[in-house]
C-alpha cells in the first residue's frame, strides 16, 4: 500500500521527470509498436496467400463413378482435410471459360473437352504445410485412375521458404527492437532515479531496508512502461488511422499484442528500475 | 572514545581531522578498518545488513544539509521514517504532527521543505532523528548553514532533548559555539585520534 502511494506520489512530486520517462517509454515502445503492425499484416497477407494452397487430383477420363466416389470418401476422411469437391470435365470446361476469356474462340471450337475431372482437396487452417500437402498428394496418386496430383510444388515451396525467412526476420528484428526498447527504458529511469539519489540516500539512513526502498521505484518503473505503453498504443493507432486512410487498407493488430505490449512495458519498467536502484543501494 | 547515556558531547578538530568519518563510522556508513565501533550493544565486528537497519533505527542523525526528502511536506518527512520502521498507520500522522511540535514547528506541519528556513529545515531533520525514539543523536555540524539565532534556537533544542535522558553527540569545528556551552563534554580529533577529552582532563 505504501510502496503503490509513494509510485503514485512520485508523478506528483516530479511531473516533468516521469513525464520525460514516460514519453521515452512510449517512443521506445511506439517504434515495437509499429514493427508489430507490420509483422501481423505481412502474417495476415501470407496466411491469405496460404489458404489459396489446395490440390487438385486430375482423375482419368475411364474412371468409373462409384471408384471417385470412393476416393472422394476416403480423402475427406484424412483429418487434415476440410473438403473434397468433384469437378466434372463439363464443369472444368465452363471454368475455364470464365476464368480464360481470352481463349473463349478456342474453348467454343473444341470439339472433345480436353480437360480432365478432378477432385479438388481443400485442406484445414493450419494444416497447409508443404508436408502435409505432399503426404495427401501421394495418398491421392496412390488410387490407380488418378492420372495427376498437384499443388503447385514451386510456388507452395516458395511461399515456406518466405514464410521461414518472414519468421526469422520478425524474430531478430523483433528481438532488436526489444533490446533498444529496454536500453532506452532502462536509461530513461536511471535517469529519473539518479535525480531522486538523495531521497535514497536519505532511506538508508533513517534504516529503510533495501526491499523497502526498492518496492516504490519498482512500481513507478513499471507505472511509467504502462503509461509509455498506452502512449505507444495512441501512436501506433493514429499511424494506423494515417495508413488505412491515405495509403491503403491494413487490419489493426489483435488485443492480445496491445495487451501484451503494455505487460512488456510495465515489466520492462520495474526490472529497469530494479537495476538502475541497485547501485543507489549500495553506496550508504 | 566513549559516551554514556544521558551525555552531551562536542566533537571538534581542523578540517580533515576525521569528525565526519567518526560520525558516520558511528552511523555504519561505514565500516572501521581497525578498531571497533560499539552502539547499544552491537558491534562493528559482528554486523550484518539487519543489524546496520536496526542500528539506524536507534540512532537519530541530524545532517549540516538537512537532507529532508524533498517535494514532500514537514510531517511527510518526519512520517516517513515512522513508515519505514513499521509504526502502525493511523498513527503515523499523529505521532509526526506531535514531534513536530516538539521542536516547535506544529504550525508547518503542511509546509513543503522548501519553503521553510533553514533553522526551520534543521528542526524538521532533529523531528525526524527523534522519530524512532533513538538512544543517541548524532549531529554532523548541524549549525554549520544557519545564522546565529536559528544556530541559538537549534542548540537550544539540542539541550532540550538531553535533559530528557537522549545522549547527543555534536561535531563541529565552531569553537565558539563549543565555549558558549561549558558543561557539555568535549572531544578533540587529530588525524583520526582522540587527542583531548575534557572528562579525562577534569578527572
Amino acid at each position: 500500500m505504501y510502496a503503490l502511494r509513494e509510485a503514485i506520489a512520485a508523478f506528483r512530486r516530479a511531473p516533468v521527470l516521469m513525464g520525460l520517462s514516460s514519453a521515452m517509454v512510449g517512443l521506445a515502445l511506439f517504434v515495437v509498436g509499429l514493427f508489430g503492425l507490420a509483422t501481423y499484416n505481412l502474417q495476415l497477407a501470407l496466411t491469405a496467400i496460404e489458404d489459396r494452397v489446395e490440390i487438385a487430383v486430375y482423375l482419368r477420363d475411364d474412371a468409373r463413378q462409384a471408384e471417385i466416389d470412393l476416393a472422394q470418401r476416403e480423402l475427406a476422411d484424412i483429418p487434415e482435410v476440410r473438403t473434397v469437391r468433384f469437378t466434372s470435365k463439363r464443369e472444368a470446361l465452363e471454368r475455364a471459360r470464365i476464368d480464360l476469356p481470352e481463349f473463349g474462340e478456342l474453348f467454343s471450337d473444341l470439339e472433345v473437352n480436353p480437360l480432365p475431372q478432378s477432385l479438388e482437396v481443400e485442406l484445414r487452417p493450419g494444416n497447409r504445410s508443404q508436408e502435409v500437402v505432399e503426404r495427401i498428394s501421394n495418398s491421392a496418386l496412390a488410387y490407380p485412375f488418378v492420372e495427376d496430383a498437384r499443388y503447385g510444388r514451386e510456388w507452395v515451396d516458395k511461399l515456406f521458404t518466405l514464410r521461414r525467412l518472414g519468421a526469422a526476420t520478425t524474430a531478430a528484428l523483433g528481438a532488436a527492437f526489444a533490446l533498444v526498447a529496454a536500453l532506452i527504458i532502462g536509461t530513461a529511469l536511471r535517469i529519473a532515479i539518479f535525480a531522486r539519489r538523495d531521497e535514497i540516500y536519505v532511506m538508508r539512513l533513517v534504516g529503510a531496508t533495501n526491499g523497502f526502498i526498492r518496492r516504490p521505484f519498482l512500481l513507478e518503473g513499471a507505472l511509467a512502461g504502462l503509461v509509455g505503453g498506452c502512449l505507444a498504443w495512441m501512436l501506433t493507432w493514429a499511424t494506423y488511422r494515417g495508413v488505412y486512410a491515405y495509403l491503403f487498407e491494413i487490419a489493426w493488430i489483435p488485443p492480445s499484442w496491445i495487451a501484451g505490449g503494455l505487460a512488456t512495458g510495465a515489466v520492462f519498467g520495474a526490472l529497469a528500475s530494479t537495476f538502475a536502484i541497485r547501485r543507489h543501494l549500495r553506496e550508504v | 572514545m566513549h559516551i554514556r547515556k544521558g551525555e552531551f558531547a562536542f566533537l571538534t578538530g581542523h578540517s580533515g581531522s576525521g569528525k565526519s568519518t567518526t560520525m558516520r563510522l558511528l552511523h555504519m556508513s561505514e565500516r572501521p578498518t581497525e578498531g571497533e565501533v560499539r552502539i547499544s550493544g552491537f558491534s562493528s565486528d559482528q554486523m550484518t545488513d539487519r543489524d546496520i537497519w536496526k542500528i539506524r533505527r536507534r540512532v537519530g542523525f541530524v545532517f549540516q544539509d538537512f537532507r529532508l526528502l524533498p517535494g514532500r511536506t514537514a510531517q511527510e518527512n518526519v512520517a516517513f521514517v515512522l513508515e519505514v520502521t513499521g509504526t502502525p498507520t493511523k498513527s503515523i500522522m499523529p505521532r509526526a504532527q506531535r514531534l513536530l511540535s516538539q521542536v516547535g514547528l506544529s504550525t508547518k506541519a503542511g509546509a513543503l521543505v522548501h519553503e521553510l528556513s533553514g533553522g526551520e529545515q534543521q528542526r524538521v531533520a532533529i523531528a525526524r532523528a527523534l522519530a524512532n525514539e533513538p538512544v543517541v543523536l548524532l549531529a554532523d555540524e548541524p549549525t554549520g548553514n544557519l545564522d546565529d539565532r536559528a544556530t541559538r534556537g537549534v542548540m537550544d533544542l539540542f539541550w532540550d532533548i538531553n535533559a530528557m535522558g537522549m545522549a547527543v553527540l555534536m561535531a563541529t569545528h565552531d569553537l565558539d559555539l563549543v565555549r558558549r556551552y561549558p558543561h557539555a563534554r568535549v572531544f578533540e580529533l587529530d588525524n583520526g585520534r582522540v587527542v583531548y577529552d575534557s572528562k579525562a582532563t577534569e578527572g
